[in-house]
């Protein structure tokens, strides 16, 4: 009685934190401004399934693709144990549904179980590539600090929450035998009989009781802790990627945004007349989140700084100082300084916004070339903030190279790219 | 070699069935055009009636609105569309892909609609439909293809260049960096019109080094800008000897019957 009213105050609490802080999550997300563009909701839930779902892109890659699959398909099938601990924690049962389930059970738990052997194995194998290994992408000076820290939490949070199960399990697998009454049949367990044979055989009754429940307990507090720390960690992508591949571009990736309120100001330039317009904003591209798209924001908390964009950025590859993960971990960031802020008119008055996170060099430095999007295994498009944050510079603040400035010169003055005196047809007389 | 505008076409009160895009490169930088007058004698052997602006065509606003300055971009773009609407232009073929993809892409929302292609789609198709003859023999020779961004990442378009190589009989050695792995040459975003920011390196340095491991001793591009790059790459490292770059459509064209 004592175990149930322990689990259903700390359940509650955990997950009212939780609420707490995912709904910040959302109110931040929702400080970027909605597109009105067409959105293929069929091409959306296509994109997630393929992407989210199917982790298509992650294969690019094949060893940490492979090995991330053991991780997120063992996660996935964990959430039946998980529902399963959850019951038999607010009902004070043991193994709830191995009754109902029958045969089905045993079928089950071994998936669970060998799945969670090979996540083990991987999660030793991300260690390792991460901390000796020491792979150039999870080297880069963003990465320094709490970034690796957190992807190292992750691993190690993972190993403990197998541990857990195993413990739990072979334990388990004894104990049926010893007392069918309590610990009702699973059947035979692979892994966990061999491990319940071989390592805990001789062991008296009662340590055995209080092992199951320490593995009950370690998986559940390993699982709570997740939650609460999740919010805060890159490893929110295991559930941002649906919302963001959902919601990732789909026009033409060639195409950058209008600005309506531009275009009405060249029609009367040239002697047009203007179109009818709803947006008539006055700040063009993005200083800050207030000007970045949602699926820019939502994108900043997807992603998993894997470094896939940047191990192919020409310009990172090339020793300058342009991360495409940095930016998108820049806007996170932001996001989460702004939160902090009082807000008295919707917007932040820290007098800071983007630039003071993100330099010029950086944003100079992208080539547009969408190595970086074509990268991104969660469709995040880093691209897109930095072509806003260009915008911004250019036309608000008139920041921006000085040989651009004599570019735009030349196609103000002779409508070409170069200041040349020849006529345009020049080359065909020659 | 003659060849008419637009203008010149409706004042005689003529149609033309494709208009061929010049864009700045083409028109101004010597080496592209040398690309244009290729690619014009294409068009005229293989008797496609084509037009081009002349004087009336300006750049197509891509590297302003890369580099931010939407206003510039606007305006250009505007006017373009109002000449090339004027002329009941349809079908527009471009030698780069960042005019082809600024058209194909952008101008349609500013009213400017057209079928759209860039050079290597076009030659393509003339070759498979025969339009276009080349020489049977099947040389030795091998070439290295680069993926121009604007073509290949951004507009999906890794087939139809290769495939003008094949007609030509030219085997290719693919770069270890190529379709959706393809490296920047380094100019696009507007960066072929500035300094790099500092770096180890120049990017047209790294692309290079890819081309040069394929041991060939052609780079065929199809880009004007990529053009530049790659032979400022080639002149860096002293492979002038060794290496030459040609666009696809010279290929073609000292493959012509
Ligand atoms: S688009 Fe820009 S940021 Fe992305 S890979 Fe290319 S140069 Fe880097
Ligand atoms: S943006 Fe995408 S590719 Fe880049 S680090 Fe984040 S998840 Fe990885």
């Amino acid at each position: 009685m004592l175990q149930i009213l322990f689990f259903s105050i700390l359940s509650g609490l955990v997950f009212y934190i939780a609420y707490g802080r995912f709904l910040q999550i959302y109110k931040n997300i929702s400080l970027g401004i909605t597109e009105n563009e067409k959105h293929n909701s069929i091409t959306g839930l296509k994109n997630m399934i393929l992407f989210a779902l199917g982790q298509k892109k992650m294969f690019n890659k094949p060893v940490s693709g492979i090995f991330h699959l053991f991780i997120y398909l063992a996660f996935a099938l964990t959430q039946i144990e998980l529902l399963e601990i959850l019951m038999d924690g607010f009902t004070g049962e043991h193994r709830i549904f191995a009754h109902a389930l029958g045969s089905f059970y045993n079928f089950l738990i071994n998936s669970i179980e060998i799945l969670s052997f090979l996540a083990f194995i991987s999660t030793f194998i991300f260690l390792y590539r991460r901390n000796i290994l020491k792979l150039i992408r999870f080297q880069k000076p963003e990465m320094k600090g709490w970034p690796s820290l957190d992807a190292n939490l992750i691993l190690m949070g993972e190993i403990l929450l197998i541990a857990g199960i195993f413990v739990m399990n072979s334990s388990d697998q004894i104990l049926q035998n010893l007392d069918p009454q309590h610990y009702p049949s699973t059947g035979k367990l692979y892994i966990s009989s061999f491990i319940g044979a071989s390592l805990l055989g001789q062991f008296p009754q009662d340590w055995l009781i209080w092992l199951e429940r320490m593995g009950w307990w370690l998986h559940l507090f390993v699982i709570y802790g997740f939650i609460l720390y999740l919010p805060f960690s890159k490893h929110l992508h295991i559930f941002l990627a649906f919302p963001n591949a959902y919601l990732s571009n789909q026009d033409s990736r060639g195409k950058m945004s209008n600005i309506p309120v531009i275009e009405n100001e060249a029609r009367s330039m040239v002697g047009l007349s203007p179109k009818e317009i709803q947006d008539q904003t006055e700040i063009f591209g993005a200083a800050d989140i207030f000007h970045l798209t949602k699926r820019t924001l939502i994108g900043a908390y997807s992603c998993t700084e894997c470094g896939r964009c940047t191990a192919v950025c020409p310009a990172n590859l090339t020793g300058k100082k342009l991360s495409p993960r940095k930016i998108v971990m820049d806007i996170r960031d932001r996001m989460e300084e702004i939160s902090k802020q009082p807000k008295p008119n919707g917007e932040c008055n820290d007098g800071k916004n983007l630039f003071d996170y993100i330099s010029r060099e950086e944003i100079y430095a992208c080539t547009s070339c969408n190595a970086c999007v074509e990268a991104c295994p969660v469709l995040i498009n880093p691209l897109e903030p930095i072509l806003a944050l260009r915008r911004y510079d250019i036309l608000m603040n008139s920041g921006g190279p000085s040989e651009w400035m004599s570019m735009f010169n030349s196609l103000e003055n002779t409508q070409s790219v170069w200041q040349i005196p020849e006529t345009r047809d020049s080359w065909t007389k020659s | 070699m003659p060849i008419k505008t637009a203008a010149e076409y409706f004042s005689q009160g003529e149609t033309f069935e494709v208009l061929f895009w010049v864009g700045c490169a083409g028109s101004y930088d010597a080496r592209a055009q040398k690309v244009s007058r290729a690619f014009a004698e294409i068009l005229t052997k293989a008797e496609i009636k084509f037009a081009i602006l002349g004087n009336e065509e300006k750049c197509t606003g891509d590297p302003a609105r890369r580099a931010g300055n939407e206003f510039l971009f606007q305006i250009l773009a505007l006017q373009n569309i109002e000449t090339l609407n004027q002329y009941q232009v349809k079908k527009i073929v471009c030698t780069c892909p960042h005019c082809f993809n600024t058209i194909a892409n952008e101008y349609p929302e500013l009213g400017g609609k057209y079928e759209v292609m860039h050079h290597s789609q076009y030659l393509e198709e003339l070759l498979s439909l025969g339009k276009i003859k080349v020489k049977e023999d099947r040389s030795t020779e091998s070439v290295t293809y680069h993926d121009s961004c604007y073509l290949g990442r951004v507009n999906g378009m890794y087939e139809a260049p290769r495939q003008v190589i094949d007609h030509l009989k030219l085997e290719i050695r693919e770069m270890k960096r190529s379709r959706q792995n393809g490296l920047c040459c380094g100019a696009g975003g507007a960066q072929m019109f500035k300094e790099d920011e500092k770096g180890e390196k120049r990017i047209n340095e790294e692309r290079i080094e890819d081309a040069i491991e394929t041991q060939s001793a052609i780079v065929v591009s199809n880009c004007p800008f990529c053009m530049t790059m790659l032979q400022d790459g080639i002149k860096a490292k002293e492979k002038q000897e060794q290496m030459m770059v040609y666009d696809l459509s010279e290929m073609v064209l000292h493959k012509m019957r």
